[in-house]
């Protein structure tokens, strides 16, 4: 007997869904409603096809897929490896189509796909739908392995995916139908904002009782990082979500805190977002992935505890820096400066642990991309996480705020940092999960390292000398005392670099699509009859490390 | 729940060198040591402890503290048009390429005006002061420019400024204005502390359509909101429109406080700010 | 309980920066201390226990 539980209450939801659709109390809210009814009905139509009323077997030695051992929950992995590939292309794809619309206006498409809709739709695409999804997925994957244990809470596991891919809907639909309490990164509605919670609490519970029945005494460092992302983003999340709806039936809210305090709650949110979302869980992956693909372990695990208590120590305190020479108070903008500073220490001293573990193993960045890939994420998590507190600095803040510079910079985070070392688990996690005995191609990882790298390359330069440009010409003063430049003229300075800006992210797209392609060659099966990477190589094709 | 492992204290010293195992210093603090890193829940609770206070720390002073909560005169909280105007400018993203927040620098000030007082997004739920400048600051846009302007570069922007590469909003135009209750946004206004009385509440709906009735008697909003722009905003005097309420919107801001008495002091602090 | 503005910065600035201050370093002295090495290479092996 499987899915009936899970076919009545989705189908339940539906049906609570087309009745919210009828009592709504704003338009925002109805259209969602109907949204929602769509996708549970959808999924109410799907379980039932796979109800299977026989009498429960007996669990079998082997799972449907032969390698990995049926000890693990690996299924809903296995979905959130195809769910993180392709909220990533979707992310890639629609940051192009703004880069494009900024560069040539014509491309906004009024009301729906108009910049300021879609903006948030690729940030929440990047950052949640890919980011998130990967987050998921590698921690169910690295939790099981590094306690021992399967993950706890039966199906509560796939409540998580689905719950958060729900999220991501209903998110998503939300800001093209205007559904946005305009605060970045945090942007769905007090109803998306109370689902997200719900489901993040499941997480909590998968993950907290995975490692409280584990059978290694030790709890592995990589499930700190993840531990430590999960409450705090679930504090923030909170906090900053505080609103008062207009209706309960309806989708308008207006935020708890006002002007000031409304800014300071924003960014101590957003930074911690960066910090927490982007950094402490990504850095689990680092911790688990990296030495399982160099085959050899972490450079210094002592140097990963400090690393961990340092990073939670002073990231918290540092979100003030977005809010540099504003109305905010000036003791509270001087501490976020002082503690992003200091945050380049941890930071770097995670780099190098992360590097320093190919030591004595260089030769294999020859041979093995997805270990350069993984290497050079965390190559570009140095780089941005000195540039970082760099434009924290009051006096580079000022010139560097408002303009393409930030943008810049946070691309070399997330396509560098992030993305990268995404790509690398992916690589590394679909052979294993499918039980095959390796990637369909590496020369394919091979062509997207390096159009990764240089897409990367392209749009961190670009953006830093536009950027730079761009603050510039905004504060300067012609030889009769007057502003130089209208502002319409450094917006029109500004197209040949956003039009360079799209381009990089073409090659960044085109290095997702040709993963997604290798990936699914991989999972059907297929290997590609290829010379091995590298040209002294004797001993054949370098197939990941087991 | 870690009872599971009984003999832990043993265990932290499991495979340590015989000399750590001898030695009772190392032994009472490696195995408190251990105990964060087997304890499920003291990691969680001191990781949370730890992230926790920076939050107290820094956001919970900021309202208590005098400078940033201090009203200033003629800071007053948005008129049922403004709001939705406001509302509509939250919806389309507006804050995504616009801010709302003139930092002291003499090029800002130049440009924008006078540099944002606290005070005046004390009734801004949420703050709209933004992060990105892909378009000009519109802390002070205000009475800068022509209803007929706003119109025309709302529909096409380029028509106006050719070099724009602002979205076309001319779905606005041809939009009615539909907000199914004033009085109930006023209202969940109030329960997050904006100042609207039972005046306000009360003759939001005839508020909101007054205002930007040309024939309407502004007497009474006027009272209740003063300094609110009145009148027909999209040329079209017979239809109240989206593009109503959002120009409503743009023509207020940054009027409200009177920089025109300005003391010598605030132009010394930009001078400072400027030289540090 | 009062929860005054200059009560919270005092107890911020003293007690409370010293409490975080003394958990920290203490983190740091547990995580070199010789004895350390050992266990920190133990628990570095952990991911290749299972694949």
């Amino acid at each position: 007997m499987r899915n009936q539980v899970e076919a009545i209450l989705v189908g339940v939801g539906a049906v609570l869904a087309l009745v919210l659709a009828g009592l709504a109390a704003d338009e925002g809210m109805r259209v969602h409603a109907w949204v929602l009814f769509g996708v549970l009905a959808i999924a109410t139509w799907f379980l039932l096809r796979r109800v299977d009323f026989s009498k429960a077997k007996a669990i079998p030695l082997k799972a449907d897929v032969a390698t990995t051992e049926p000890f693990y929950n690996d299924t809903v992995v296995r979905y959130g490896v195809i769910a993180t590939s392709m909220w990533g292309i979707v992310g890639f794809l629609v940051g192009i189509v703004i880069a494009l619309q900024l560069a040539f206006p014509d491309l906004n498409i009024e009301p729906w796909f108009n910049f300021g809709r879609m903006r948030p739709l690729h940030t929440s695409a990047v950052i949640f739908a890919f980011g998130g999804s990967a987050l998921i997925t590698t921690s169910f994957y690295i939790v099981q392995r590094t306690t021992r244990a399967s993950l706890f809470g039966g199906s509560l596991a796939w409540f998580v995916f689905w719950g958060y891919q729900l999220f991501i809907v209903l998110a998503a639909t939300g800001y093209l139908l205007g559904i946005t309490q305009s605060k970045e990164y945090a942007e769905p509605e007090w109803y998306v904002d109370l689902w997200l919670t719900i489901v993040w609490v499941a997480y909590l519970v998968v993950f907290v009782g995975t490692l409280v029945k584990r059978k290694e005494p030790h709890i592995y460092v990589a499930n700190w990082f993840f531990l430590s992302f999960i409450v705090t983003v679930a504090m923030l999340h909170v906090v900053n979500g505080l609103t008062m709806p207009v209706s309960l039936l309806g989708a308008k809210s207006y935020s708890a805190f006002s002007g000031v305090q409304d800014a300071l709650t924003q960014w101590w949110y957003g930074h911690n977002a960066v910090g927490f979302f982007l950094t402490a869980g990504f850095l689990g992956m680092m911790y688990y992935f990296i030495p399982k693909q160099a085959n050899r372990p972490v450079y210094s695990y002592r140097l990963s505890i400090i690393h961990f208590w340092s990073l939670i120590f002073l990231y918290i305190w540092a979100g003030p820096h977005h809010l540099h020479f504003t109305a905010l108070p000036d003791w509270a903008q001087t501490l976020g400066m002082v503690f992003s500073i200091m945050l380049w220490m941890p930071s770097w001293g995670g780099m190098i642990n992360g590097l320093m573990t190919l030591a004595g193993a260089w030769d294999k960045l020859r041979t093995d991309p997805i270990l350069r890939m993984l290497a050079m994420s965390v190559a570009f998590y140095g780089m941005s996480t000195f540039e970082g507190p760099m434009l924290s600095i009051k006096s580079v803040n000022g010139l560097s705020h408002y303009t393409d510079w930030t943008i810049g910079h946070v691309h070399s985070g997330a396509l560098g940092w992030n993305g990268m070392i995404t790509f690398g688990a992916l690589y590394y996690l679909t052979p294993k999960l499918w039980g095959r005995s390796r990637l369909y191609s590496l020369r394919l990882v091979n062509w997207h390292f390096w159009l990764a790298t240089l897409g990367i390359v392209i749009y961190a330069a670009v953006m830093w000398v536009s950027g730079i440009m761009q603050g510039l010409m905004w504060r300067e003063v012609g030889p009769d005392g007057f502003l130089a430049y209208s502002f319409v003229e450094t917006v029109q300075a500004m197209h040949p670099y956003y039009v360079a800006r799209a381009f990089a992210g073409v090659l960044f797209l085109a290095g997702g699509l040709i993963m997604a392609f290798n990936l699914y060659q991989t999972i059907r099966g297929r290997l590609r009859d290829e010379a091995p990477m590298g040209q002294s190589v004797v001993e054949g094709a370098a197939t990941p490390a087991e | 729940m870690t009872d599971k492992h009984p003999k832990k204290e043993n265990k932290a010293l499991e495979g340590a060198l015989p000399e750590a195992k001898a030695d009772p210093v190392a032994r009472g603090l490696l195995a408190n040591h251990g105990k964060i890193e087997r304890n499920a829940s003291l990691l969680l609770a001191l990781s949370l402890g730890v992230v926790t206070i920076g939050g107290i720390v820094e956001i919970a002073p900021l309202f208590w503290l005098e400078n940033t909560i201090e009203e200033v005169e003629g800071v007053r909280p948005y008129s049922p048009l403004e709001l939705a105007g406001r509302n509509i400018y939250i919806r389309e993203g507006c804050y995504v390429c616009h801010s709302q927040m003139i930092r002291p620098f003499r090029d800002e000030v130049e440009r924008y005006g006078h540099y944002s007082l606290a005070a005046e997004s004390i009734y801004d739920h949420p703050f709209q002061w933004g992060s990105k400048r892909t378009g000009p600051d519109l802390a002070r846009v205000g009475g800068r420019y022509s209803n007929e302007w706003h119109v025309q570069h709302m529909i096409e922007p380029r028509d106006v400024v050719p070099e724009s590469i602002m979205p076309s909003y001319s779905f606005l135009a041809n939009a009615d204005l539909v907000v199914e209750d004033p009085a109930a946004h006023l209202v969940a206004n109030r329960r997050v502390g904006v100042p609207y009385d039972e005046a306000m509440v009360e003759n939001a709906m005839a508020d909101l359509t007054a205002q930007a009735d040309p024939d309407a008697d502004w007497s009474g909003l006027l009272e209740r909101y003063p300094k609110a722009v009145t009148g027909d905003f999209d040329g079209d005097p017979t239809r109240l429109t989206e593009m109503d309420a959002l120009i409503a919107y743009l023509q207020m801001l940054g009027t409200l406080v009177d920089f025109s008495t300005e003391t010598p002091q605030q132009a010394a602090a930009v001078e400072e700010e400027e030289a540090g | 309980m009062e929860f005054s503005y200059d009560a919270m910065r005092q107890f911020a600035d003293s007690w409370g920066l010293l409490g975080m201050m003394a958990f920290f370093f203490t983190v740091i002295v547990m995580v070199l201390w010789p004895g350390a090495r050992s266990k920190a290479e133990d628990a570095a092996q952990i991911p290749f226990k299972e694949d």
